[in-house]
């Protein structure tokens, strides 16, 4: 399953995070991992959020420059060399890897890797036929 | 003191007269071109008509967007084989307006620079290095052949390189240098990182020129490097550097009147000013063959200094430069317009509506930095893309500026519409 990221672009100045947390807060929108990207003056900053169509709409609303992009959120047990063995996986089939980060969903047990590749089918398929469960929205909430 | 003393300290009556008769010559000659014989033919001008140095307001004023429709040839009075150099005002391509001279030509400017160099005590026994940009730039070959003529020794170190130029200050034993005034700033910092003394070169005078600068960054630059700093002004469709030049006592520069007619005129109505108040500088050359010039708008802000000076030349003298009465903005001595920008921005995929400058100056070093929206539909979340826009951006505004601007992307709708009269330059720079 395809996951979807929110992205904001964002210039590099005080209160922008928060401009971006307070909307998301006041639309009851739960934010399950962030990332922020910068390059000296401006950045992206990441979301995967409960609700992402929602969360696109509303940002957009309040005027910030934002986009979905579609990223592999795998689920990975929570303990020593649950994430090494997704990162091998990718790097044997060539996979190029343009951003990951994690949470953990349940404390001890699972945990989700997202993951923004070049390849996003061939990775998807990959990762399944590895026996890895890829997650949407609904698992997110 | 002086190079050519009869000229330079020649009776006004006497120089009005010079004036006037070269004006005559100058109108004749301007009259040989494809543009002017038409605008004469249109408004019936003679060269007989001029009867005294007032009658210039006969003549049409000149632009550069004239010199840029009648480009290349379209104001050049003698056959093409008369020619030996052109020179192109600095900014590119689209913007750049070329200017021709004559064998004699050469001589004249030559002549011009080894008066300006000497008025302030140059002397063949001198070793001179002239740390501007040579080639279509009109700052390095000028002076360079200025101080040959002097007969010093002359360094032709060119722009840049400031570790080598510094090397060369102390390998020769450089006792004069012609250099842009925040480049000197700048390089007083090199010597700082190398470990030397800026004041432990033998160098003992330095020309400023190729942008304009406050009395207060001379000083600076004077009580840096220990040696006495002088003001040229000049603009390559009046040849270049030479036009203008401080005497040694460094209150304001004497225009070179029988080279130049001058008026100051108020920018809006183009009616002329009485002596002393400041406006928009207009000069006719009044002795250039290969392409001569009527009553060319520089677009600088200045004044006539009423009075002598001290020094006995009767030539004028000019103030500093306060400003400009067009958008052009002059940053590293580089003359760029903000339309320039524009035009490579807005060919560039990704780039948004709205655009802003800003110039700042640190430790007297100008820096320009460029806000750039981003189009909407470019960003699609990635910051990779956005890096290799903002490195676009920078690569394409250094081919058409020549200057490398900081590039800041920012959200679309942030900046000030660009429609109308917007604000597209902050000029935060002071002194």
């Amino acid at each position: 399953m395809i996951a979807e990221q929110i992205s904001v672009f964002a210039e590099n100045k005080p209160g922008k995070l928060a401009a971006v947390t307070r909307v998301l807060a006041q639309e009851g929108i739960n934010i399950r991992a962030t990332t922020i990207a910068t390059s000296d003056t401006f950045g992206v900053i990441n979301l995967i959020v409960d609700k992402p169509r929602q969360a696109l709409e509303a940002l957009g609303r309040a005027g910030m420059l934002v986009k979905t992009r579609k990223v592999l959120a795998v689920l990975i047990p929570d303990r020593p060399g649950g994430l090494d063995r997704l990162a091998q996986t990718l790097s044997k089939a060539g996979i190029n890897v343009n951003n990951a980060y994690g949470f953990v969903l349940e404390n001890g047990q699972k945990a989700v890797f997202v993951v923004d590749v070049d390849q996003l089918e061939k990775a998807e398929q990959l990762v399944e036929a590895e026996g890895f469960t890829t997650v949407g929205p609904e698992i997110l909430r | 003191m002086f190079w050519e003393k009869e000229i330079e300290t020649m009776e006004r009556k006497e120089l009005e007269k010079l004036q006037l008769k070269r004006l005559r010559a100058t109108v004749r000659r301007a009259a040989k071109t494809p543009y002017y014989a038409e605008v004469f033919s249109q408004l019936g001008i003679k060269a007989d008509k001029i009867k005294s140095l007032d009658d210039v307001r006969l003549l049409p004023f000149t632009t550069k967007d004239d010199l840029r429709e009648n480009w290349p040839y379209g104001l050049v009075a003698v056959p093409k084989e008369e020619l030996v150099r052109m020179h192109s005002s600095s900014g590119t391509t689209g913007r750049a307006t070329v200017v021709f001279h004559t064998a004699k030509d050469i001589d004249n400017w030559t002549n011009l620079l080894a008066r300006c160099m000497y008025m302030v005590g140059m002397r063949k026994s001198d070793v001179f290095q002239n740390m501007m940009t040579y080639g279509l730039f009109t700052g390095g070959l000028g002076f360079h052949y200025g101080a040959e003529k002097i007969g010093a020794l002359v360094i032709p170190a060119g722009a840049g390189n400031s570790k080598r130029q510094i090397q060369l200050l102390y390998d020769f034993g450089t006792t004069a240098i012609h250099i842009i005034p925040s480049y000197a700033m700048h390089l007083s910092s090199v010597f700082e990182e190398m470990g030397l003394d800026p004041r432990s070169t033998q160098v003992r005078m330095a020309f400023l020129g190729a942008e304009p600068h406050s009395e207060k960054m001379r000083r600076k630059v004077e009580e840096i490097y220990g040696f006495k700093a002088y003001n040229s002004y000049g603009l390559s469709e009046m040849n270049g550097p030479g036009v203008a030049f401080e005497c040694p006592f460094q209150n304001g520069m004497h225009i070179w009147e029988d080279n130049f007619l001058v008026e100051i005129v108020d920018p809006k109505t183009l009616e002329p000013l009485a002596e002393g108040e400041r406006g928009e500088l207009v000069m006719t050359t009044l002795l250039r063959e290969g392409m001569p010039i009527l009553r060319y708008r520089t677009k600088d802000l200045t004044r006539i200094i009423p009075g002598p000076c001290p020094c006995g030349r009767t030539h004028r003298r000019i103030e500093r430069i306060t400003g400009r009465t067009d958008d052009m903005l002059i940053v590293k001595g580089v003359n760029i317009f903000p339309i320039q920008i524009e035009t490579r921005l807005m060919a560039i995929p990704g780039v948004g509506k709205n655009f802003l400058i800003i110039l700042e100056r640190e430790d007297y070093n100008d820096s320009m930095t460029v806000k750039v929206e981003v189009e909407r539909h470019f960003f699609r979340g990635d910051l990779t893309e956005l890096e290799k826009l903002r490195r676009k951006i920078a690569e394409e505004l250094r081919s058409e500026i020549l200057v490398t601007p900081r590039v800041d992307l920012v959200e679309p709708d942030s900046l000030p519409k660009s429609e109308g009269k917007a604000v597209r330059v902050i000029d935060n720079r002071k002194d």
